[in-house]
């Protein structure tokens, strides 16, 4: 299933200016656990996916409220400099949303 | 300390964001001991430190701070502003003391304000740099004196210290530079006793209003109530609510862990805390810590001129056009180089295109490939390190890209749809933050000073 269909809150934001933080929110135990066992969410993956570091990848698991937390630095340049798209970091919850898990 | 709690309103997310007056009032009739508002961020990036200016029009900050400053000064609580004007450095400070300054005089208030300026000077930076006392804060770039050297301005985050000692002078409202969001809000329970790390956790949610609340809104007033054994939050607006999901997801936000924060005063643990409902619109929060940091660390930001930019927005419908536009963009890119050549060389500026519809956004970062789409919103983007030379190249990336020819080309009037005439815009100055770090320090509260002053003329 679809990472973007599976969650019910899906969210990307600046950590900081040089850091980004995607936000999954699942809406079940099933979910939560088949979030964190996809081969998709290992940090390897996501950073191949964002084309950045792999050690500087982290997946946290947040269970009170079935959330699972990514950060990763900001692809390209930091929020607002020359060569950014995205000062806010409000859209780079894709391309992770689009994968299978 | 009223029957050992003690009462924090904020505001909103953001002064000048706006606020139902009728949720100040509901707020004020719930006996509150202090009330906060954050008015700043680095969300909307460099440039706001770096020029000097505010993100939020001047109306609206005053629209908002109007019925707050009058309606405290009249019950005798304290007003927190935490990064006046937006970026909190020495110009967004001024602004907004000013404008406290002038509410003062038109509406006759009397009361003793306190003004604590956060800039942080170069010479203060490079020699902290010098002595191996600055670290990068998360992946940001090692710290260089060139960096430091560049930054038109620099502030520091300050935490509670400076604003409870503005508080222990008896500041009726408080003016801060750049400020910590939890601080503003943790100030006055921390000086009252109460224990830092739920004070600080409160802080975290309180600081964007009622974001943390559903319907979710940068915009309406929160109110937070500490005690001994924990705290709860609750929306003045009986229109929303606080879920124990809504808060405990506003805690993680925009933060790379979610088990944890980190504020000058310490790391703040909340991978014991607990959210309950505690009525139908509150949450009761229990069991933030705070784990006390070492070695005191003030994280700084610093904002340096990157140059100065140009765009131009056009349509493009031509399927051809849209199905070459990597290629027209590298024509362009060529043509603009060789006229350019001995006025700028190539890594002295940019014109890039921004093609909405297939990867503005993304920049290809996409594992599967999409079908071309039926329109395309094309920005150009140049900057350059004058706003001459920036009008210049982007001038000449348009007229070339209107005109740009390719194999099988059917458009041969024009690529390009252009909306409006004149058609390119001169953006100014483009900023980029070359410090964003932390300084471990002696005393933070040297570098945050608390002035104190009698407005209206106590």
């Amino acid at each position: 299933m679809r990472l973007y269909d599976l969650a019910t809150t899906i969210r990307s934001k600046n950590a900081g200016p040089f850091r980004l933080t995607i936000d999954l929110v699942l809406p079940d135990a099933g979910a939560f656990a088949r979030v964190l066992a996809s081969e998709e969410m290992q940090p390897e993956r996501i950073a191949a996916l964002y084309d950045v570091a792999a050690d500087d990848v982290n997946v946290i698991p947040f269970e009170r409220i079935l959330t699972v937390k990514v950060a990763l630095p900001r692809p390209g340049a930091s929020s607002g400099a020359p060569g950014d798209r995205d000062v806010y970091g409000c859209g780079q919850h894709f391309p992770l949303a689009d994968v299978d898990v | 300390m009223s029957g050992g709690s003690l009462r924090v309103i904020s505001l909103n997310g953001l002064l000048g964001y706006g606020y139902p007056r009728a949720s100040l009032e509901r707020a004020l009739e719930m006996r509150p001991d202090v009330v906060g508002v954050d008015a700043g961020s680095t969300d909307p990036g460099p440039f706001y430190l770096g020029a000097g200016e505010s993100f939020v029009s001047e109306a609206q900050v005053r629209s908002d701070l109007e019925p707050a400053l009058c309606a405290t000064v009249a019950r005798g609580l304290p007003l927190v502003i935490g990064t006046a004007g937006g970026a909190g450095a020495k110009p967004h400070l001024d602004g907004l003391v000013a404008m406290v300054r002038e509410i003062a005089r038109e509406r006759s208030l009397r009361f003793r304000m306190a003004v604590i300026p956060a800039e942080v000077s170069q010479q203060t930076v490079l020699a902290a740099l010098r002595e191996g006392h600055v670290t990068a804060c998360g992946p940001a770039h090692e710290l260089t004196e060139e960096h430091v050297r560049g930054c038109t301005r620099i502030v520091g985050q300050m935490g509670t210290e400076p604003l409870i000692e503005a508080l222990e002078g008896g500041a009726d409202v408080i003016v801060a530079g750049r400020c910590c969001d939890a601080a503003i809000f943790a100030a006055e329970p921390i000086r009252r006793g109460f224990a830092p790390g739920p004070a600080l956790h409160m802080g975290k949610i309180l600081e964007c209003g009622t974001l943390a609340a559903r319907p979710a809104g940068a915009n309406d007033v929160l109110v937070g109530t500490i005690d001994a054994e924990g705290f709860e939050v609750t929306p003045a607006n009986p229109d929303r609510r606080c879920t124990p999901e809504s808060v405990a997801a506003h805690s993680l936000y925009e933060q790379p862990d979610p088990n944890c924060f980190y504020e000058p005063e310490g790391k703040v643990d909340l991978s014991e805390a607990e959210f309950a409902q505690a009525d139908p619109r509150a949450v009761r929060v229990t069991g933030s810590r705070l784990e006390r940091a070492e070695q005191p660390a003030v994280k700084l930001e610093g904002a340096r001129l990157a140059g100065f930019r140009a765009i131009t927005i056009a349509g493009v419908r031509d399927p051809l056009v849209i199905e070459r536009l990597g290629e027209i963009e590298r024509s362009v890119g060529a043509a603009v180089a060789d006229a350019m050549a001995g006025t700028l060389a190539p890594d002295e500026f940019s014109a890039r295109f921004l093609r909405f519809g297939i990867d503005g956004v993304t920049e290809g970062r996409e594992p599967a490939p999409s079908p071309p789409p039926r329109e395309v919103g094309l920005v150009i983007d140049a900057v350059a390190p004058t706003q001459e030379l920036a009008d210049r190249v982007l001038k000449l990336a348009r007229s070339t890209a209107l005109h740009q020819h390719f194999d099988g080309r059917k458009t041969t009037a024009g690529n390009l749809a252009f909306p409006f005439s004149p058609s390119d815009f001169s953006g100014g100055p483009v900023y980029e933050f070359a410090v964003y770090h932390l300084m471990r320090v002696e005393d933070p509260r040297a570098l945050f000073p608390v002035s104190l002053e009698e407005v209206g003329g106590r």
